[in-house]
């Protein structure tokens, strides 16, 4: 039977020769991923339902980035909690508060492969679809249920697929391309669904760009971001794995499948408006607004591609002086690749700081704090009321490339005017 | 889970996020009570002071978008809440909210019908939920079996508990 990418994960996953969308599926899980702010309820979840190991210490990972190093008591608590269970529980898979974002050090430490299924309990675990697994965000509860059975009900979701064509304009990346679709569909446009992303312009990013796309696949409530494994994508699994994994496609012919054209030759760069991811606007029609502090990192933007676009923008000139700008490597990795290309000297040398690899002021939970009527732009991938601290405050989502540019100007800026 | 709810109306709008639930400062907390302090504290915190047991949230679409957090279902059952009634629910927060044992029901169109206050009934056997204060009634979806199971059970940890038991 013709089935998409995700069906076929999910049928394999639960052990059956065909399924289809709506069905409800319990599938073996992979690998399970928690971090140390939604780790603690899943371990208090996990202890309430009495089974005293969990399924398989190898196929759990715990990373510490959301908090690190721990801003308050309670943090350094729950971090005691997590290392705790870890230790009880022989987790091998361990990262301790100097590795950087769950969304970039799993892949790039081979826990990801095609063909898996993998959940976590963060919502942006839907960024491992860019290397061809089905990965979703889970609850705590959730994650217990993992942890004592290896397992994991699913309602078996229905495709949307984004075929994109076109090659795009300088400084225009995938951050423009899944700011435009969300702006396109809304916050709930692909609710439940798996989103694929195809076509020529998917096929020419790097495997960072891909990771964007799916990364936010969750902001049009997708359950699930995918891309079909390539060339690439195996290029890539060969620098981080000697694992074996099995590459799954989509049949064209699969029922479940709606498709969608985009075309992004003529796109502009984009930005998400407060308070809402689905508010976008082209840079044009918002230039020239004020900003306050500028972040450059995250699980969306956080990556090597991303310092090194920022740094050609920026480098020799100073920030505004109205600006603040934090520059936070998605990882330790990445961090030292940005220090010996010489990046992270550019930066400082512009008036900006650079943190430790962590989640930085992303969620609001810890360093960078906004307040109120305090605006920031930021290349992370949520712009809610109060996400980056006083509900008073407002968040702008953009590229790098517009962030390095808006940092050097003090207001929201086209990097293609930054002569 | 009660077959029967009733109580009074708190009226939102469409997406709201879960940083509006709990915003992430709170997320080192994990008891529903220290967390019911802050409820909605994303939009002032009018709600968590005024909320009283037994009270119903009603909302437009795509309520519990954003972040996996489990607080937020934990944060809104601490705080008495009896049930949720939105147009539509965020996947991961619907999954969440079943999971901790809070009632969720989807409704079309019903956030422009009711009012702010309204003393509203729902009988969750009938699919049906009346506004006390004008009679008028409305269908509202029901859940599909395996996940009003869970809630039977009052949420999916006491669920397993019996389902490990049995095997
Ligand atoms: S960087 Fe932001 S979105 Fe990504 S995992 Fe951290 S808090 Fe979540």
């Amino acid at each position: 039977m013709a089935m998409t990418m995700a069906e076929k994960i999910l049928a394999k996953a639960s052990a059956k020769k065909s399924i289809e969308a709506g069905e409800i599926v319990m599938a073996n899980i992979n690998v399970a991923m928690t971090h140390d702010l939604t780790g603690p309820l899943s371990v208090e979840s996990f202890k309430k339902i009495g089974v005293k190991k969990v399924w398989d210490p190898e196929k759990i990972v715990v990373i510490f980035d959301h908090q690190v190093p721990a801003d308050s008591i309670e943090a350094a608590q729950n971090h005691i909690i997590m290392r705790e269970f870890v230790k009880k529980q022989g987790i091998n898979n361990f990262y301790d508060v100097n590795e950087g974002v769950c969304h970039q050090v799993l892949p790039e430490k081979g826990h990801i492969l095609p063909g898996e299924v993998v959940v976590g309990t963060d919502s942006h675990t839907c960024t491992h679809g860019a290397l061809g697994a089905f990965a979703t965000g889970i609850g705590s509860t959730d994650m217990a249920m993992v942890f004592a059975t290896g397992k994991l009900w699913f309602k078996v979701p229905e495709t949307i697929k984004f075929q994109i064509e076109g090659s795009l304009n300088d400084y225009v990346s995938a951050k423009d391309v899944i700011l435009n679709i969300i702006g396109k569909i809304g916050a709930d446009g692909a609710t439940y669904k798996a989103c694929e992303f195809s076509g020529e312009t998917t096929k020419e990013m790097s495997i960072s760009e891909r990771m964007v796309l799916c990364n936010m696949a969750i902001e049009m409530g997708g359950k699930t971001g995918l891309v079909e494994p390539d060339d690439k994508t195996i290029k890539y699994l060969e620098g981080c794995s000697n694992k074996k994994y099995e590459i799954m496609k989509t049949d064209d012919d699969a029922k479940s499948l709606q498709t969608m054209q985009i075309d992004v030759s003529n796109l502009e760069p984009q930005i998400a408006c407060p308070n809402h991811v689905d508010n976008v606007k082209s840079i044009s029609e918002v230039e020239g607004i004020n900003v306050d502090q500028v972040f450059l990192g995250s699980c969306t933007n956080g990556r090597l591609e991303d310092l090194r676009t920022a740094a050609q923008i920026i480098k020799g000139q100073h920030i505004a002086k109205n600006v603040r700008m934090l520059v936070i490597p998605a990882s330790r990795e990445i961090y030292t690749k940005a220090m010996d290309e010489g990046l992270l000297k550019i930066f400082v040398d512009s008036g900006a700081l650079i943190c430790n690899p962590c989640c930085g002021p992303c969620l609001g939970g810890h360093v960078g704090l906004l307040g109120a009527g305090e605006v920031s732009l930021s290349t992370s991938n949520r712009n809610f009321k109060g996400r980056q601290g006083s509900p008073d405050a407002e968040v702008y989502l953009s590229s790098a490339a517009v962030a390095a540019a808006s940092a050097i100007k003090g207001s929201l800026m086209d990097p293609r005017d930054n002569k | 889970m009660e077959k029967k709810i009733k109580g009074k109306v708190w009226k939102f709008g469409d997406d709201i996020d879960t940083d509006i639930i709990i915003p992430g400062r709170y997320l080192v907390l994990t008891d529903e009570k220290e967390l019911a302090e802050h409820v909605m504290e994303g939009l002032g915190s009018e709600f968590s002071r005024n909320v009283q047991k037994g009270d119903i949230i009603l909302a437009g679409k795509n309520f519990g978008c954003g972040s996996s957090r489990e607080h937020a279902p934990i944060a809104i059952k601490g705080a008495g809440i009896s049930a949720v009634v939105a147009e539509s629910f965020a996947r991961i927060f619907y999954r969440n909210a079943i999971n901790v044992g809070l009632t969720l029901l989807e409704s079309k169109n019903i956030s422009k019908k009711v009012s702010q206050g309204d003393e509203i009934k729902i009988n969750i056997e009938r699919g049906v939920l009346t506004d006390l204060n004008t009679g008028e009634e409305f269908e509202v979806k029901n859940l599909p079996e395996f996940m009003l199971d869970i809630l039977n059970k009052g949420g999916l940890i006491p669920y397993l508990n019996e389902k490990l038991e049995k095997d």
